[in-house]
């Protein structure tokens, strides 16, 4: 955290920089050095990403049956999944995730920025790391740890609210249970949205405060017209990590299936669907297909809100 | 031979094995089915390939069997045995299957639980053990049922390990407070469930898992329902709408919709809780259960007896087989007779397939342990001096003896969940969700090329 980090570079600010053609040789042996360079990138790359990617797109395009072994089927794994409800509710419930959630933890993450940042705060490097600290607690451990605390006999919420004589929260039934693993996303990761915005406002020159302060703005002003746009690209990543996120949702809805085996269904999200439809249904040709819909679905939707933020800016 | 004590040398057994083998297999042409020649192994052969260095891969995840791989590897020293923990049950065959399908790193011997075997008969990857020493003769053994789990006509597929015959295990002492005697039929038990309720209203006389396909398709097995069939070629039966299945899904139907059990998951913290503190008064198990519920509610000591499963008929005495497995060997090993001899060595040979039974506490398949003083006359504390094995062991005469599984019983399982599993939680239309579980696996049968009856 002493680290200075630099506010990330808005994507397309670089690409409107003209591109020149080097031709002459020293250009070219630079090049050649250069690729050479980057060449131990490229092959962990291409074997680590590229390869599995490319073997998945292939397996996605045929059909493999316990009987009867496997056939060329071209995009009919894709067509099916689109008319697959298991699949498209799949979607839907992150999309709603997504919709609740993700503003949710990035408001809460702001404001806590914005407070560290004022330097209001009493006990700031407490109240920082104390903030941090869930998303330094693998995300296993914290699902395990929310799932007993809400555990409706001896779950200490039910202990208190059978003290008090309320009813009984019922955490894990079908109507909370999206609810409750917000919750959990929300506590693991408003630390970690949190700390990349601090430090993106950490890293914007003081002068700009200054002027404002000249120009008689308070703080809430400060906040408002200078910090918020100050650190735009750093809020940008934290939702786009966040759609990301929420779409690939696994770790959290497997490990509360256990507590909740009914509510929680083996298509509960996209990625559990794609999971159980490789190790459960063998299936693994349809999971590919799942799979690749799926991360189609996550580039269109990153795009449209990284599209959406660099029109906003356009136009302020 | 198996009724005899062991004799004197391992050469000895296997000759005397290898004679009663030969006179049984005489002009039986094999219905062999893939590979695997089905001519049985001479003592010759058995005898070189156990006097040469040899490793072998176990997978297994039964806790300290290395004891009796030790013991093995005593009886034969120049073959050497590697123990791998991969997993346990679904794990471990994910884990297996991936191996089967990268051609290597698969093991020589694995252990599987009886509902999976005919999922790995799908591409013949399970050694046929017939025609190895001292394997076909071990028949008589066993009760019926085990045997008819483990074979295929005259071929073996896997040496039983355990096995769960199904039984009752209850609280002596908040059954009595509740002036109800352990019920002998289901009509009495649903009777004992709801004056259990009258008298505890915050309690239920057991809890009916949503998540537990393994216990309802236990329930459809002791009505004697065959809900699953698997010819071992390209036909599947599935028939979930049979009297034997329905009435018991009615049955429970009823029990669930009146509030008279809880609808808990099992093996959940939860429900721990709920078995030590009394919430639930019985668990309707398997033969397994009693030395798991000791280490589950041990606070309870002493207040626990088992008895069998209600009947559907005064009198009756039929039940199902809950859990349990199997030392299979996978077909593609390179040492079949020291992989066979193994899987039959541990869990047959009187030592170390007795220490299986009163060391790990693994509920013995073999009809001469079931009658054994030894294992019979335990009388742990935990339930009163009772001598629980014995209730066990009767159970496991009861089983019927028919039944089968389908080849994909993890999709079976998980379709469960899906279907069943919310309509008991809501506490719903459970016939509602047989009948959608039953379509969900019809159409995942068909779209995986099996031809559905």
């Amino acid at each position: 955290m002493r680290t200075q980090r630099r506010t990330p570079v808005p994507a397309g600010a670089a690409a409107g920089a003209p591109r020149r053609r080097g031709t002459s040789p020293a250009r070219r042996r630079q090049h050649r050095a250069a690729y050479l360079l980057v060449a131990p990138f490229m092959l962990v790359f291409a074997a680590m990403l590229v390869v599995p990617l490319g073997y998945a797109a292939y397996l996605s395009l045929f059909r493999e049956q316990l009987i009867g072994g496997t056939s060329f089927v071209g995009l009919d794994n894709y067509v099916r999944a689109l008319t697959d409800s298991a699949f498209l509710e799949g979607v839907g419930r992150v999309a709603l995730f997504l919709v609740v959630q993700v503003p949710i933890m990035l408001g809460a993450a702001l404001l806590f920025a914005l407070l560290l940042d004022s330097g209001l705060l009493y006990l700031e490097r407490f109240v920082r790391l104390a903030i941090f600290l869930p998303y330094a607690v693998p995300s296993v451990v914290a699902t395990l740890m929310w799932g007993y605390l809400y555990g409706p006999d001896f779950g200490p919420f039910a202990q208190i609210a059978e003290a008090l004589s309320l009813p009984t929260p019922r955490f894990l039934s079908s109507d909370w249970m999206l609810g409750s693993i917000m919750n959990v996303l929300t506590w693991e990761f408003v630390g970690y949205n949190m700390i990349i915005m601090f430090a993106a406002l950490r890293a914007v020159p003081a002068d700009l405060y200054e002027a404002a302060r000249v120009d008689g703005a308070g703080e809430a002003r400060i906040a408002w017209s200078v910090k918020i746009p100050a650190i735009r690209g750093a809020l940008l990543l934290t939702a786009i990590f966040s759609v990301i996120g929420s779409f690939q949702l696994f770790n959290e809805p497997q490990l509360l299936s256990i507590l909740a085996p009914s509510v929680i269904d083996s298509a509960y999200t996209p990625n559990l669907y794609a999971y159980n439809l490789a190790f459960t249904n063998q299936n693994i040709n349809y999971s590919a297909a799942v799979a690749f819909l799926l991360a189609l679905v996550i580039a269109v939707v990153s795009y449209v809100v990284q599209l959406s933020s660099q029109r906003r800016e356009r136009n302020s | 031979m198996f009724r005899t004590r062991r004799t004197t040398t391992s050469l000895a057994a296997a000759l005397a094995s290898a004679l009663l083998l030969a006179g049984c297999s005489g002009g039986d042409d094999g219905s062999g089915d893939g590979g695997g020649s089905t001519e049985p192994v001479t003592p010759e052969q058995f005898e070189e390939a156990m006097s040469t260095p040899t490793e072998l891969t176990f997978w297994t995840w039964v806790p300290d069997i290395q004891n009796q791989v030790d013991l093995f590897e005593q009886e034969y020293p120049e073959i050497d045995v590697e123990v791998v923990n991969a997993g346990q049950g679904l794990d471990q065959y994910t884990a297996l299957r991936t191996a089967l399908r990268a051609g290597e790193g698969a093991p020589d011997v694995v252990q599987i639980e009886y509902q999976y075997i005919p999922s790995f008969l799908l591409d013949d990857n399970l050694l046929d053990l017939s025609p190895h020493q001292g394997v076909a003769d071990l028949q008589d053994q066993y009760p019926e049922w085990v045997w008819e789990q483990v074979s295929r006509g005259d071929a073996v597929y896997g040496i039983p390990q355990d096995t769960g015959p199904m039984g009752m295990l209850y609280r002596d002492d908040l059954f009595a407070q509740a002036g109800i005697a352990p019920p002998a039929t289901w009509d009495e038990f649903a009777q004992a469930a709801r004056t259990y309720r009258e008298v505890n209203p915050d309690r239920y006389i057991t809890d009916f898992p949503p998540n537990q396909a393994g216990q309802m398709i236990g329930f459809m097995w002791a009505n004697g329902a065959v809900p699953f069939r698997y010819d071992g070629e390209e036909t599947v039966t599935i028939d979930l709408g049979t009297e034997e299945v329905t009435e018991v899904v009615r049955y429970w139907q009823d029990l669930v919709q009146q509030d008279l059990v809880g609808v808990d998951p099992d093996f959940t913290d939860q429900w721990y809780q709920a078995l030590s503190n009394g919430t639930y008064a019985s668990w309707l198990t398997a033969a397994w259960g009693p030395v798991f519920l000791q280490g589950t509610a041990e606070n309870t000591s002493g207040l626990w007896r088992a008895a069998q499963l209600p009947q559907w008929q005064a009198g009756g005495q039929s039940t199902g087989n809950w859990g349990g497995s199997t030392d299979a060997v996978i077909a593609g090993t390179d040492n079949p007779i020291a992989a066979a001899e193994l899987a039959r060595w541990i869990n047959v040979e009187p030592e170390p397939a007795m220490r299986l039974a009163t060391e790990q506490f693994l509920f013995p398949p073999s009809q001469e342990i079931l009658e054994d003083p030894a294992f019979l006359d335990a009388a742990p504390e935990f339930y009163g001096g009772q001598q629980v094995n014995r209730v066990f062991a009767e159970a496991s005469e009861q089983v019927n003896t028919d039944f089968g599984w389908l080849p994909f019983m993890d999709y079976v399982y998980s379709t469960y969940e899906d279907t069943m599993g919310p309509a008991i939680a809501e506490r719903g239309d459970m016939l509602a969700a047989l009948a959608q579980w039953e379509s969900q696996l019809e159409s995942y049968a068909e779209e995986q090329g099996f031809t559905v009856e």
